[in-house]
């Protein structure tokens, strides 16, 4: 995962409008279950019932009404918890995005558009950010310093920015040249205008493919970290955590990892697809 | 008349070679001045030095630069980003791009005016609507909410005009508007920039290799070669009795219907623009010129050929003749 990639060179996948519309159900349908999910399930996710351990979900024999998808191996109903675990892959895909967002877009415009030392200094953050193993400087910090969600969120935050560096150097050096900037600067405009009204929006849909794949990447990584029990802590039912505690019973109730699974799998899916879709849109108009 | 815009010895530099040697220019109030010139002789640097916007790498000096009694040279950034746009505009050659694809049109064109003189957004608007029924644009309140891509390219150039007016600037700088235009689109933007000249005072410093342009538009002309000024004189002159033997290289390049013969090749200028590196003294034309001899290699004095209008070349000024056919 330490590659440089460049988006714009991988083989654009050709799924069309359809996909777009697809992708963007996917993660609406998602999204609203993370909102609303826990406010329409009665089941409350962290309430344990030994009684009631490892019921099969609906399409299974013994199956209960009031446990749509089962409960898990404490007895905690698995719909909710998957609900739950929504809110915070997604949760923590946004404030990833943000953070790297935010740390790579101005490294990579400002390097850029200046260029000489300061674009110098920027090449050199992106090569020794690329050096970096993110999964074993992830590991590393959350076995030193605990695990918590806001320590995820700023361990990826703080290492997936390489990207959106890259992107934003390579696209802001070619729109630099353009002539509406250089329009703008005949018309008395200052350097931040230039870097936030002309440079900015020009680049954004390059940004918003690098975004999406970001976000899927950092929900994987949760979901990697939580599995390897340095991410989420429970009782917080994160995916991957929800894998990591199935992972006992997977020969006999193989639905417990089967569930969080698909829902990590098609999450990750409906984003690529917003993300495909997006570049399909946006990528060959715009930079003209 | 007193000059609006007056260049003395201008000299722009990119690392070893020389963009611009010592070029001069006086562009008066509510004048037309057309610079002449193939592409690579300077012009378009030399406009972009008077707007200190020279691309990276650029340097330049001069004797004397001042805009309105302003000395240019002496001016900070900020000062002259107060300038630009607002006193001094320019327009470029190519209308489909000069503009923000990310904005719509009247977003750009009112930012200008509360970037300069700090009008509301809605009094900037109504400007915008007034100056794009003013270059010619239909229903303009309707373009106003467009983005650039739905428009065309002439449409395009008329938003651009019509931005570069809206602090009322003194100079417009014009740099080769019509090139990337068809010919009907070319004389309408023509005619709209001498209109506009006429009943706005403006002065125009027009750039163009185009000398059926400046036969059209221009009060006066300076040709440029190899970065300096070769020949300055008012238009009529400089068609009636051209001195310098590239103006009449120039001149004779131009096809005129009922001189061209089918069995003659149309005129031309052998060879390219020389580049110049410092230390090159002489005339740069040397290479090119039918009536180069030795002393060429020296310096070259400025002559005079009548009121207004003087030449670099050695030779004698000759009185008007016709052109040859």
């Amino acid at each position: 995962m330490s590659a440089p990639v460049v988006v714009a060179a991988a083989p654009a996948l050709r799924v069309g409008k359809a996909g777009f519309a697809i992708g963007i159900a996917i993660v609406g349908v998602i999204a609203l279950a993370a909102l609303f999910g826990n406010a329409l399930i009665p089941q409350d996710p962290f309430v344990q019932d030994l009684g009631k351990r490892l019921i099969p979900p609906f399409w299974m024999e013994g199956s209960r009404p009031e446990h749509l998808l089962g409960t898990d191996q404490l007895g905690r109903d698995y719909l909710a918890r998957l609900v739950y675990g929504a809110r915070i892959s997604l949760l923590i895909g946004i404030m990833t995005v943000i953070t790297s967002g935010l740390i790579g877009i101005t490294l990579g415009v400002l390097g850029g558009f200046f260029g000489g030392r300061i674009d110098d200094v920027v090449l050199f953050a992106i090569t020794t950010r690329l050096s970096i193993p993110v999964v074993l400087v992830a590991l590393a910090v959350v076995g030193l310093m605990g695990s918590g969600l806001g320590l995820v969120v700023a361990t990826l935050g703080l290492l997936l920015w390489d990207r959106f560096a890259v992107v934003a150097r390579a696209t802001t050096q070619q729109v630099r040249n353009l002539d509406y900037v250089n329009a703008a600067w005949c018309a008395g405009a200052s350097t931040p205008h230039i870097l936030i009204k002309e440079i900015l929006p020009n680049i954004a849909s390059h940004l918003a493919v690098v975004a999406t794949l970001e976000m899927a990447l950092a929900i994987l990584l949760e979901a990697a970290l939580s599995f390897l029990g340095l991410g989420v802590p429970p009782p917080l039912p994160s995916w991957g955590l929800m894998i990591a505690e199935g992972k006992d019973y997977m020969f006999f109730s193989a639905w417990v990892i089967m569930i969080p699974g698909v829902a990590l799998a098609v999450l990750v899916l409906g984003i690529n697809l917003v993300g495909d879709g997006l570049r399909n849109l946006l990528g060959t108009e715009r930079l003209r | 008349m007193s000059a609006l815009l007056e260049i003395e010895d201008l000299q722009v530099t990119f690392g070893g070679t020389a963009a611009v040697r010592g070029a001069s220019l006086r562009v008066e109030k509510g004048e037309t001045h057309c610079l002449v010139g193939e592409s690579g002789c300077g012009k378009s640097v030399t406009a972009l030095a008077v707007m200190s916007l020279l691309a990276r790498g650029g340097h330049r000096s001069a004797k004397r630069m001042s805009f309105a009694g302003t000395d240019l040279l002496s001016l900070s950034d900020r000062a002259m980003a107060r300038i630009r746009g607002n006193r001094m505009s320019m327009i470029f050659q190519e209308p489909m791009t000069s503009l923000n694809p990310a904005f719509t049109v009247g977003s750009q064109m009112a930012e200008v005016l509360t970037r300069h003189k700090g009008a509301s957004r809605g009094d900037a608007l109504e400007r915008a609507v007034a100056l794009m029924g003013r270059v010619g644009i239909t229903a303009p309140e309707m373009r106003l909410g467009q983005f650039p891509h739905q428009l065309s390219g002439g449409l395009r150039q008329r938003v651009m005009i019509a931005m570069a007016l809206m602090c009322d600037p003194e100079l417009l700088v014009a740099d080769e508007p019509t090139t990337a235009l068809d010919v009907t689109v070319q004389a309408q933007i023509l005619r709209l920039l001498a209109t506009l000249k006429r009943e706005l005072g403006l002065s125009i410093l027009l750039i163009t290799h185009d000398l059926g342009i400046v036969a059209r538009v221009a009060d006066r002309v300076s040709v440029m070669y190899a970065g300096e000024v070769v020949e300055r004189a008012p238009t009529a002159a400089l068609f009636r009795a051209p001195q310098h033997p590239y103006t009449r290289g120039l001149l004779s390049c131009v096809p005129a219907p009922g001189r061209v013969r089918r069995d003659k090749p149309l005129g031309s200028i052998p060879g390219v623009v020389p580049t110049i590196s410092p230390g090159f003294a002489g005339c740069a034309f040397r290479s090119r010129c039918a009536h180069a001899d030795s002393t060429c290699e020296h310096e070259i004095p400025r002559r005079v050929a009548g009121a207004a209008h003087d030449y670099l070349c050695r030779l004698a000024p000759t009185l008007a003749e016709p052109l040859p056919a």
